[in-house]
């Protein structure tokens, strides 16, 4: 009985891995060029009609037609080329560190400048609270407010 | 003053301090760029020291380091496959390695920024038998002042450049030169 329990999860999970499979879409030449590098131009792919960009293109459409995951394509030409050839540097590694740099930087930037207008803020002449209403003002005001009222 | 012109004030400091940063480090990397002029280095005779490298090989499993050269003249050839020169020299060095072989002579193709399976055809189809590497990313082509292909260098006994040739080595001058380079890299 166990046995047959073990069979059909394990048929669920090869049924349900093939349906995510079969639904995924190909990945597209044109995105893919757009996010890798010719390596000697330096620009990106779609941009480039260097000899090595040309091929690269190639070797994507033959890998698509191959059955390749996005991952997969980009994978194979980092194996070749250095990750230098991607557009966007991975998201781990030392990949990681182009994104989280940038964004500490600016972090930093804006923790730093709101701790130099709280400061300055501070030293403001006057500053500590709002000033009192002049008597006078005050008693015009009060006088306006009863008169729209009533 | 008030404060959003003291914020201003201290975004201008901050571009102006960005910019001048920028600006030292490019004279910087200018100064210290060790690549470029090897060629013109070579040509002038100054005979600058070979850079090394540790490669994977093309032609069999493991790595060809230069410096394990030593002692032998070595012609290095830097090109691609998809490189159109770099077909027409081709059958020419894979000659004067076969020439000079014997003699202590030995040709190193330098394959980079291309796909490894092109670059074994392209030796398979031009019969190339001499120790190939690979550099993919093009990592040492910085340290070589090469920014194109073909390129090649004649380096003698001692790991010192002696020549170096921008471009292909297809006319018969240049064949000459080359060759003559061989000699005095051999006799060194």
């Amino acid at each position: 009985m166990t046995l047959l329990r073990v069979a059909v999860a394990g048929l669920f999970v090869a049924a349900v891995s093939a349906g995510a499979a079969w639904g995924q879409e190909p990945p597209n030449a044109a995105d893919l060029e757009a996010e890798l590098v010719c390596p000697v131009c330096e620009t990106t792919l779609d941009q480039s009609d260097a000899p090595v960009a040309q091929r690269m293109k190639l070797f994507i459409r033959e890998r698509i037609a191959a059955g390749d995951s996005e991952d997969e394509i980009k994978d194979a030409l980092v194996a070749e080329f250095g990750p230098g050839v991607l557009a966007t540097p991975s998201a781990s590694g030392f990949g990681l560190l182009a994104w989280l740099v940038p964004l500490g930087v600016v972090g930093g930037a804006v923790v730093a400048v709101a701790l130099l207008v709280r400061s300055w803020s501070r030293r403001r002449p006057g500053a500590g609270g709002e000033p009192p209403l002049d008597p006078e003002l005050d008693r015009r005001v009060d006088d306006e407010l009863a008169r729209f009222e009533g | 003053m008030t404060v959003a012109r003291r914020v201003r004030l201290v975004g201008q400091g901050v571009a102006v301090g960005l910019v001048a940063l920028l600006f030292i480090l490019l004279v910087w990397a200018l100064v210290t760029e060790e690549g470029g002029d090897l060629a013109k280095q070579a040509n002038r005779g100054d005979l600058p020291p070979a850079p090394e490298f540790t490669l994977e090989r093309l032609d069999r499993d493991g790595q060809l380091a230069l410096s394990s050269l030593q002692g032998k003249a070595v012609v290095l050839n830097f090109w691609a496959s998809w490189c159109l020169p770099c077909k027409e020299e081709a059958p020419f060095l894979e000659q004067v390695w076969r020439d000079g072989r014997k003699r202590g002579l030995v040709v190193v193709g330098y394959d980079s920024r291309d796909f490894r399976r092109d670059a074994r055809r392209f030796a398979k189809r031009f019969g190339l038998t001499f120790p190939i590497v690979f550099d993919g990313p093009g990592d040492r082509l910085a340290d070589w002042g090469v920014t194109g292909f073909p390129e090649t260098f004649v380096i003698d006994r001692q790991g010192r450049i002696l020549a170096a040739f921008v471009g292909d080595v297809t006319s018969d001058e240049d064949k000459r030169e080359l060759r003559a380079a061989i000699e005095e890299a051999l006799q060194a």
